[in-house]
């Protein structure tokens, strides 16, 4: 069963891919009214998706009653070459089977609640096309059995990504951000394909099984090393960690479900699977492990400092996704699998969610503003405030999502982070990871350093969060009184799904709650991924535990820094301020993000867009077309020149060539 | 005498292309022509010696044609003459390319 | 060879290429054609040589005094005499044609390098017809009956070709 099934999850989005391309293909045109409001993607595109669920959550169940041995279907030959014979197959895990349910789950609900948010857009089908789209890549990317496949959904959620970033794209600054997404991923992507080449190289073998099966046994050496170097690389890329995390903020030009889809609950988590997937391959080099949780550390702190300071409202998400996103590498880096797997789920539920809360309040504001036909950026926060009255059920689940995120209990976010942070004070001591060096560093020091960022961190995520939640929905409303007689909730298609998501926000930690907590299922993860990461994890962090004293200690100081930054949130927010068109532009240094945007675009996008102007444009393309086509046309003339000659129309020279010419044969006989 | 016969008939046949290939009056070149077509019947009398009666079959065939082709060749030449007012083949251009 | 069939060999041999460069040497076409005819019965005393009489007597009656005399007709009729300037081509087409010539005699001459089997020994007699005849009438009567069709042919272009326009 689980064979047929298995492509049917792939199919159905394609499908839906195609029915919703076709149906914006025959709407299209210059003048015409698109797509709105057009009933068949309306119904294809969630549906499909939905249906899809349903079929994951069979697969689900088969899984539940016969095992959770991993299951691979070949869909067909793909590349029988010498020595490698590689399949288009598909590999059904306990890890596989956690991503299909949570892309395809979280993917229904912000599909149906596009179909509110996009309901006016003239490219509606066109827009559930690409996300459809989207999602069947998504889903090749975590059922492909080997790094090729995978790879192949890798590219090609990057290329739906392009698409949705870039989906108003008649505005110059949309199509300029997909194209930075798509370069920047290109980086990424180069590396990755560095580390295939590797692997083939040192293992023979491109499939999971296969490759992770040989890659103990090169445990220590430098081509190990320099593999999960190069697929870290690759995952930086994909995942927005330092230095390549430029574009994610950027793509918050895309439609805010794309972001929440996209940007938060999947294509950007795909570098986190990654790790997990290859975890033999990292726990084979620690310090290619305490290089990622490294660089994770300084990218969560990094990009909390920043959303301290921004008033856009989806850009204060992009960096805090950005930042959450380096707390899974801390995990995975610090052989947590399971637990930067863990933050990957319920930041799923509590992003998606906040990003779609979002959504509805842009699009409130929007409306508002339309309304009495006043001109404002319905994204600014400086124009939001004291939304929670208007928009009530919206403002709980954002909240809900607001304190999940920080880390306050009971909600999803403190049972993952809390466990990221508790292995990694775990990994610090007597484990292989503590015992590597990094650069010099032995790891126990770099384990603690990251504790300590961690924490730092999550104080302030606490905070620049809650001063989200108090700019937007509490204080006095800055939007103008007009606009806010026409402010209210938006309609029930998009507020359904937000309200799904508070309830996974508030209950997702049930996932995996620690042993110390004896109040229901603990460790339904840890037990549910031991098979594909139990072992790796014991390489890399040996048996080490806390002893339950330490355990409490590490739970009580997240509470209180938890609590302390929502306090400083609260206090530092009180005061009214000014709306976005009255206030002096902020021009400070975290507003700014350090500045690094300007620095890359002087740096390098300039230097390589003249290099390609003029070298390569002028120089190689001018000099190769006229050198090829006018030497072309002159070799021509020439030959035609010497051939004309032949033809003077003198029977005589025609007798001559002839009696050549037989003279040749008959040589050509003789010495033939 | 067979190999002698054979040299005979190439030094008669290169006299002949010799002269096709040398001359502008269309009716020498006609005759050099004829003289190659005598070279090569020689050749073939000379294996009919050698082997069986079909050489010198074919000399009467030769013959034949021989004739036929002469008869349209000057026919040919004739008007030629009638046209051009001469029989120098060097003056026949007009399919210059 | 033996001495007497060696000395009329050679005699006939040396009387046919003499002949055939003088005819190639003339500019006045009709000693060209007359030269022409004299290759044409030395070749006729060397297809008797041969031990082909018929082959020999049907080149004097039908090549020698048919074909050549159709060729000096037509001569006469277009009365062109010796002409003024050489009708030789130019020197460029006289040194190409000489090499060419020279390299075709090389490679004719170089050709006959595998031996040519022993002579079969022949009864003479005077059944000469007969053999060719027997050939030309069963083996080869396609051929022969085709080639009556090319001479109609021929006999038909001709007159068609040569004739004058009519005014129209």
């Amino acid at each position: 069963m689980i064979a047929t099934l298995l492509p049917l999850l792939l199919l159905l989005p394609l499908g839906g891919a195609l029915v919703n391309a076709i149906v914006a293909v025959r709407t299209s045109g210059p003048e015409g009214p698109g797509s709105r409001h057009h009933p068949v993607p309306t119904w294809v595109g969630p549906g499909v998706i939905l249906a899809a669920f349903g079929v994951a959550l069979a697969l689900f169940g088969r899984m539940r009653i016969g095992g959770a041995a991993p299951v691979v279907v070949s869909l067909g030959s793909w590349m029988p070459v010498a020595g490698l014979s590689l399949d288009w197959s598909l590999q059904l895990d306990a890890l596989s089977m956690l991503m299909v349910l949570v892309i395809t789950g979280v993917g229904s609900l912000i599909h149906v609640y596009s179909v509110g948010y996009m309901r006016e857009d003239p490219g509606y089908a066109r827009y559930f096309a690409y996300l459809n789209l989207f999602v069947a890549f998504m889903l090749l990317l975590v059922l492909g059995a080997s790094y090729p496949v995978l790879f192949v959904g890798w590219e090609g959620v990057g290329l739906a990504s392009y698409l949705l970033i870039g989906f108003w794209y008649r505005d110059l600054a949309n199509a300029e951000a997909g194209r930075t997404a798509f370069i920047v991923n290109r980086i990424g992507d180069a590396a990755f394909l560095v580390a295939m080449f590797l692997l083939w190289t040192s293992t023979r073998h491109l499939d999971f099984l296969g490759a992770h099966a040989a890659v103990p046994a090169m445990a220590g050496t430098g081509t190990v090393f320099l593999i999960a170097c190069c697929l870290f690389i690759g995952c930086a890329g994909k995942s927005a960690q330092l230095p390549l995390y430029l574009w994610l903020p950027d793509a918050m030009a895309g439609p805010t479900p794309v972001s929440a889809l996209i940007h938060a609950a999947t294509m950007v988590t795909a570098g986190v699977y990654l790790v997990a997937r290859a975890a033999p391959v990292f726990a084979a080099a620690p310090e290619a492990s305490l290089l990622v949780a490294s660089v994770g550390a300084l990218t969560a702190l990094f990009a909390a400092t920043v959303a301290l300071r921004q008033w856009d409202i989806k850009k204060v998400l992009a960096y805090s996704t950005v930042s959450q996103l380096g707390y899974m590498f801390i995990a995975v880096g610090s052989g947590a699998y399971v637990a930067g797997v863990f933050h990957l789920v319920t930041h799923a539920f509590f992003k998606a969610l906040l990003f779609l809360g979002a959504g509805s309040v842009i699009h409130a504001v929007h409306h508002a503003y339309h309304h009495t036909h006043r001109d404002g950026d319905p994204q600014d926060l400086r124009n939001m405030g004291g939304l929670a009255g208007r928009m009530p059920m919206t403002a709980v689940a954002m909240g809900v999502a607001t304190l999940a995120i920080a880390g306050l209990p009971p909600f999803a976010g403190f049972f993952s982070k809390d466990a990221i942070l508790a292995a990694v004070v775990t990994a610090g001591s007597g484990s292989s990871l503590a015992d590597a060096t990094l650069l010099g560093i032995p790891g126990g020091t770099i384990l603690r350093a990251v504790y300590g960022v961690g924490m730092l961190t999550a104080l302030l995520t606490a905070v620049y969060m809650t001063r989200l939640m108090m700019l937007a929905f509490f204080g006095t409303n800055r939007t103008g009184t007009e606009e806010m007689a026409a402010l209210h909730e938006a309609p029930w298609v998009m507020t359904a799904p937000v309200l799904v998501l508070g309830l996974l926000a508030l209950g997702g930690g049930w996932l995996n709650l620690p042993a110390l907590l004896p109040w229901g299922p603990t460790g339904a993860l840890d037990r549910w991924l031991a098979p594909v990461v139990g072992e790796s994890a014991r390489r890399l962090v040996g048996d080490a535990h806390l002893t339950h004293a330490m355990e409490w200690q590490l739970l009580g100081g997240a509470v209180a820094v938890a609590v302390i930054g929502v306090a400083i949130g609260i206090w530092s927010n009180r005061r009214p301020m000014a709306d976005a068109s009255s206030s002096t532009p902020d021009t400070s240094l975290l507003a700014r993000a350090y500045g690094i945007d300007g620095l890359v675009r002087r740096t390098i996008v300039g230097p390589v867009g003249f290099m390609a102007d003029r070298i390569m444009g002028g120089v190689v393309d001018h000099g190769i077309r006229t050198g090829f086509v006018s030497g072309g046309t002159l070799l021509v003339r020439l030959a035609t020149a010497l051939g004309v000659r032949l033809q003077n129309g003198d029977v005589g020279t025609y007798a001559a060539l002839l009696t050549a010419g037989a003279l040749a044969l008959l040589l050509a006989m003789v010495a033939g | 005498m067979i190999t002698e016969s054979l040299v005979v008939s190439a030094i008669l046949f290169v006299i002949g292309v010799l002269g096709v290939l040398t001359r502008r009056n269309a009716l020498i070149l006609f005759m050099c022509a004829e003289l190659m077509l005598n070279a090569v019947n020689l050749s073939f009398v000379a294996f009919a010696r050698l082997h069986n009666v079909t050489g010198e079959v074919f000399v009467v065939m030769v013959m034949t044609i021989a004739a036929a082709e002469a008869a349209v060749g000057l026919a040919i030449i004739i008007a030629l003459f009638r046209h051009l007012g001469s029989v120098d083949l060097s003056s026949l251009r007009s399919l210059r390319g | 060879m033996t001495g007497a069939l060696a000395f009329q060999f050679y005699f006939f041999a040396l009387l046919a290429i003499v002949s055939a460069v003088l005819f190639v040497t003339r500019r006045n076409p009709v000693p060209a054609a007359l030269w022409l005819v004299n290759v044409m019965f030395a070749l006729a005393g060397l297809y008797v040589l041969l031990e082909a009489p018929f082959v020999g007597v049907i080149q004097v009656l039908v090549y020698a005094g048919a074909i050549m005399v159709v060729f000096i007709f037509v001569v006469m009729l277009l009365n062109l005499g010796r002409s003024a300037v050489s009708d030789l081509r130019g020197l460029a087409a006289r040194a190409s044609a000489g090499l060419v010539s020279l390299a075709l005699l090389a490679a004719l001459l170089v050709v006959r390098r595998p031996a040519l089997p022993e002579l079969p020994a022949r009864e003479p007699t005077d059944n000469v017809v007969t053999p060719v005849a027997a050939s030309l009438f069963t083996e080869h009567l396609v051929a022969f009956e085709l080639t009556s069709l090319v001479l109609l042919v021929a006999v038909v272009g001709a007159v068609l070709l040569a004739k004058r326009r009519e005014a129209a």
